[in-house]
């Protein structure tokens, strides 16, 4: 198992092929991602990378992560994310990972926090179908309908899906294409939508449902 | 310009290169040369008729050209870009005083014509006409 990569959700275009076809594509960047630190089975009882995205402004950095920072030689970071990775597989901390991580073709998992719907109703929240516009319904086009039975069992039970808060959760999305990879820009781009709003940080990592491609560099794809 | 607006301008550069845009808007009579695939051999099929649309949202831009083909109004919305479209020919200019002209949809004969522009229209940049 390899390490993912961090990136930020930029937006969404497309991609005109050769063979006249169009592809919907989000585009990724994958900005200045170094490893931090890393997680080694003596010291910490399993093994992962610890890695950092795009540049902070050092006058917003505490004084801790300074430090943390300064352990691994690297510029302070906007964003960290850690990433379990098999012993071979390991990093040194400082070392760069290009976009050309992961190759054209190769099917990834993106990792991300949905954009939030706020207050939500049972329709909107659970595809539940609503009441009838008509046939005697009266202002309660979109309720629930019935939350449970009468005097037994006398209560609605725990965990009964309802209104309530939607969106905003980790959300992760399998099996995604990846269409193209321009590792000078750091750039990836992902057939298809990828959770969260444009600017929000996503993971993304080889498809746990596929075998990885064999071009696919291992343990990572090092900046130069 | 951030990146996705930088890597679509590419892409424009890119695909404007094989094949020029020339001007045109609503009311003018267009001849498209779209490229077909049939089985392993391609071809080119002219789409002839009147723009009714377009819209102009930089590589997403398409447009929308109508003919009448054995009485039967047929549509077709191209995206400006694409590569299957071969060529794009302006035959006619049409004197129209609005953007989009949905209005044809509704007419036949006589009330669907659409006058010429008067005034003399320099050659089309880009790709010359194909007669």
């Amino acid at each position: 198992m390899r390490t993912g990569l961090l990136a930020m959700k930029l937006g969404m275009t497309r991609i005109f092929k050769d063979d006249g076809s169009h592809v919907p594509v989000t585009v990724l960047h994958v900005d200045n991602v170094e490893v931090v630190a890393s997680r080694t089975l003596e010291k910490d009882g399993y093994t992962a990378v610890q890695l950092g995205w795009g540049k902070a402004k050092v006058k917003n950095v505490s004084k801790p992560n300074k430090g943390h920072y300064a352990a691994a030689k690297v510029e302070p970071k906007s964003r960290l994310g850690e990433f379990r990775v098999a012993a071979d597989a390991l990093l040194e901390p400082g070392a760069g990972v290009s976009a050309a991580h992961f190759v054209v073709g190769q099917e990834v998992d993106v990792c991300g926090t949905s954009k939030g719907k706020g207050f939500a109703g049972g329709m909107k929240r659970w595809n539940y179908s609503g009441l009838e516009a008509s046939h005697g319904v009266s202002i309660s086009h979109r309720s629930l309908g019935s939350t449970g039975n009468r005097q037994d069992p006398g209560k609605t039970f725990k965990n009964k899906k309802m209104a309530g808060h939607l969106g905003v959760e980790r959300v992760t999305t399998q099996n995604l294409e990846v269409a193209a990879v321009d590792a000078e820009k750091g750039l990836l781009m992902i057939k298809g939508a990828v959770p969260g709003a444009k600017g929000s940080y996503v993971r993304v990592t080889d498809a746990i449902k596929r075998t990885r491609p064999a071009d696919a560099p291992y343990p990572a794809a090092l900046a130069g | 310009m951030n990146i996705i607006q930088q890597f679509e301008a590419e892409q424009i550069a890119k695909l404007s290169a094989n094949r020029p845009v020339p001007a045109f808007a609503a009311g003018d009579t267009l001849r498209v040369s779209v490229k077909v695939v049939e089985g392993e051999r391609s071809r080119v099929q002219a789409f002839e008729g009147v723009c009714i649309a377009r819209s102009n949202k930089g590589l997403n831009s398409n447009f929308t050209v109508r003919k009448i083909s054995y009485g039967e109004g047929v549509e077709r919305v191209f995206p400006l870009y694409a590569p299957t479209i071969a060529d794009i020919t302006v035959v006619r200019r049409g004197d129209v005083r609005r953007a989009k002209l949905y209005y044809l949809r509704g007419r036949s004969g006589k009330s669907a014509r659409i006058a010429e522009k008067a005034r003399v229209i320099v050659p089309v940049t880009g790709t010359p006409a194909t007669e």
